[in-house]
This record gives C-alpha cells, structure tokens and sequence, in this order.
C-alpha cells in the first residue's frame, strides 16, 4: 500500500497530460464480453492485453467488460467505440486480431475483418 | 473454463449483472482436511427459491440474447468431478452466495489459475463496485480490498492500467508467499 501512495503523484501527473490533450472529444472505449461464453474462449487474455498494450502505445483509453451479446460462436469479441464513430463489434480476437485493431482501427481507422454486424441501420428502421 | 479463476471471473460477472456494490471471493484451502472451497458473495438483487433451483440447469438463463446459462452447470459440473458440490444461497433484495467445494488432492481438481489477472480486471472494468478476496491456505492467510486500494490512491482511478499492474503483482506476490501457488 505504501508504494502504491507513492506511485500517485506519478499517476495523477499522468493522468493530467493526458486530459489536456489534443483530443477533448473523448477517449476510445473497448468493451470485452465477459460472460460464460467469452471467459471460456480466452476474453480475460484478450482484455489483459488490451489494458496493457493501449497504455504501453500511449493510447488514451478506456476497457471495460460487458456481458454476452449473443454471438458466443465469435467469442472473444470485444466493442471499439471510436470516438465521433459508430461502435463496431469484432468477433474472434485473439491476441494477433487484438494487435491488429489497435494498430489498424484504432489508430489508423483503418478497417479489419472479422466485424460483427450487429448494429446496421436498415431502410426501414432510417424513414 | 481452463482454471478456478476464470470460473471466479464468471460467477462474479453474474453478480455484477445483479447489481452488486460489494462482491466478496473467498478461497479457502485447508490441505488436511482435504477441502478446496471457492465463495463468491454479492449483495445485489438475489434470486427466487425457484430461481435459485434453475440456475444449476443449463437450458435456464434470464437472459433474453441466448437460450443457454452455462456459466453455473460447468461450475458445478467441475466441483463434482472433483469430488465436491455447489450450493447456492440467495435471497430477493439481499444477495446472493455461490459456493463450491473440491476435494484438494483431487485429480480432476482444476488449478487455481491467474487470481491476479482476473481479480485486477475485475476491479478494473468495474471501477464503482467493491472488490474484497480473501485467500487462506492452511493457517495463513491475506486479504485484499479494492476500497483500501481507492483510498490509498486518491483520486486516481482503479481502471488505470498502471494501478492494474501494480496490484496484479501485489496479489501474486502474496499468493506465492502464502503457499497458494
């Protein structure tokens, strides 16, 4: 607990440079699914490496989990919400695709495969 | 689930579905007497008696997204291959507790797993919601409580990757020292 007192101020400073930042429009959240589904096909490696890597490649997000969204057969799939982007929803990741969408999507983005469309908009719904 | 821990991810997913402020995993190893027991406590929304029954069978969810609630009946399945049992107690409006015994030498006996991966991003990703595991192994024991580390940390939030590693450590270092991995 000491240490980790100690490692405030360092945090805190951190923090403050990254809120005052080129980018006030907000930061890029990442959702993991977190049920039974995902946990079993390896959501908790994925997630780690998501906290880890976006903070390593000085990306200022956010990750947190969400339940099942119902394609436990894509499982791990994980949410990107860019943002002034629609959400999108990869299925499948592992740690390669996860590399693949923080250098390419999140970054860049730069479309991968492996999207779920799960929130299209149809005709019918736009009139 | 490959690992306890991952089953501990799981169940405590449910209690943060059940609207938990406070969720409790407890370990429990007692080597002579040959128990493994895993307790996961929340004080969230609880369950019907007849909830309650159901939720051991794996064609009932209260989900609307799928058909299957699978996350129980393999834990379940795990503790009696292991030579063990799951019961659950619950109550509407105060809570509900799963627990799961293994017999410790047990062959079928899963390993405990990454219980500072899974407790950190638990923590993480739930930063609102109060994280207490206790581990005891035979006479020694260590406790770990996400309020504490709030409060130590003042202000800085509990999903900052750098808090996250720091106590994904801190949990393996007391676990190592407790003799539990």
């Amino acid at each position: 607990m000491a240490d980790l007192k100690k490692m405030k101020g360092e945090l805190q400073s951190k923090i403050a440079l990254r809120e005052k930042s080129d980018k006030p429009e907000g930061r890029v959240q990442v959702k993991v699914a977190m049920a039974t589904c995902g946990i079993a096909s390896g959501a908790k490696e994925v997630m780690e490496y998501m906290v880890d890597e976006m903070d390593k490649r000085n990306i200022d997000a956010i990750v947190t989990q969400t339940g099942c969204m119902g394609y436990c057969y894509a499982e791990p799939t994980i949410e990107v919400n860019l943002p002034g982007h629609e959400p999108l929803v990869f299925g499948y990741v592992d740690i390669k695709k996860a590399d693949e969408i923080i250098e390419k999507y999140i970054r860049n983005q730069e479309l991968v495969e492996g999207i779920i469309p799960m929130n299209y908009q149809t005709i019918e719904k736009n009139k | 689930m490959k690992d306890l821990a991952l089953h501990i991810m799981d169940i405590a997913q449910n209690s943060i579905t059940a609207g938990a402020k406070t969720i409790r995993v407890e370990v429990e190893e007692d080597t002579a007497a040959n128990v493994f027991l895993i307790r996961v406590e929340d004080d969230g929304c609880g369950m019907s008696p007849r909830e309650v029954e159901k939720a051991t069978d794996p064609y009932y969810t209260s989900r609307t997204t799928r058909k299957v609630g699978l996350g129980i009946p393999l834990f379940r399945q795990h503790a009696e291959q292991a030579g063990g049992y799951l019961q659950i107690r619950s109550s509407r409006g105060k809570g509900t507790a799963v627990e799961a015994m293994f017999r410790h030498d047990h062959i079928d006996r899963q390993e405990l797993g990454d219980m500072g991966g899974v407790v950190t991003l638990l923590m993480g990703g739930n930063p609102e919601i109060r994280f207490c595991y206790r581990h005891v192994r035979d006479k020694k024991e260590f406790l770990i409580d996400t309020r504490e580390i709030g409060e130590a940390i003042e202000g800085v939030p509990l999903s900052e990757p750098g808090v996250i590693r720091y106590v994904r450590e801190m949990i393996r270092e007391q676990l190592k020292e407790i003799q539990a991995i």
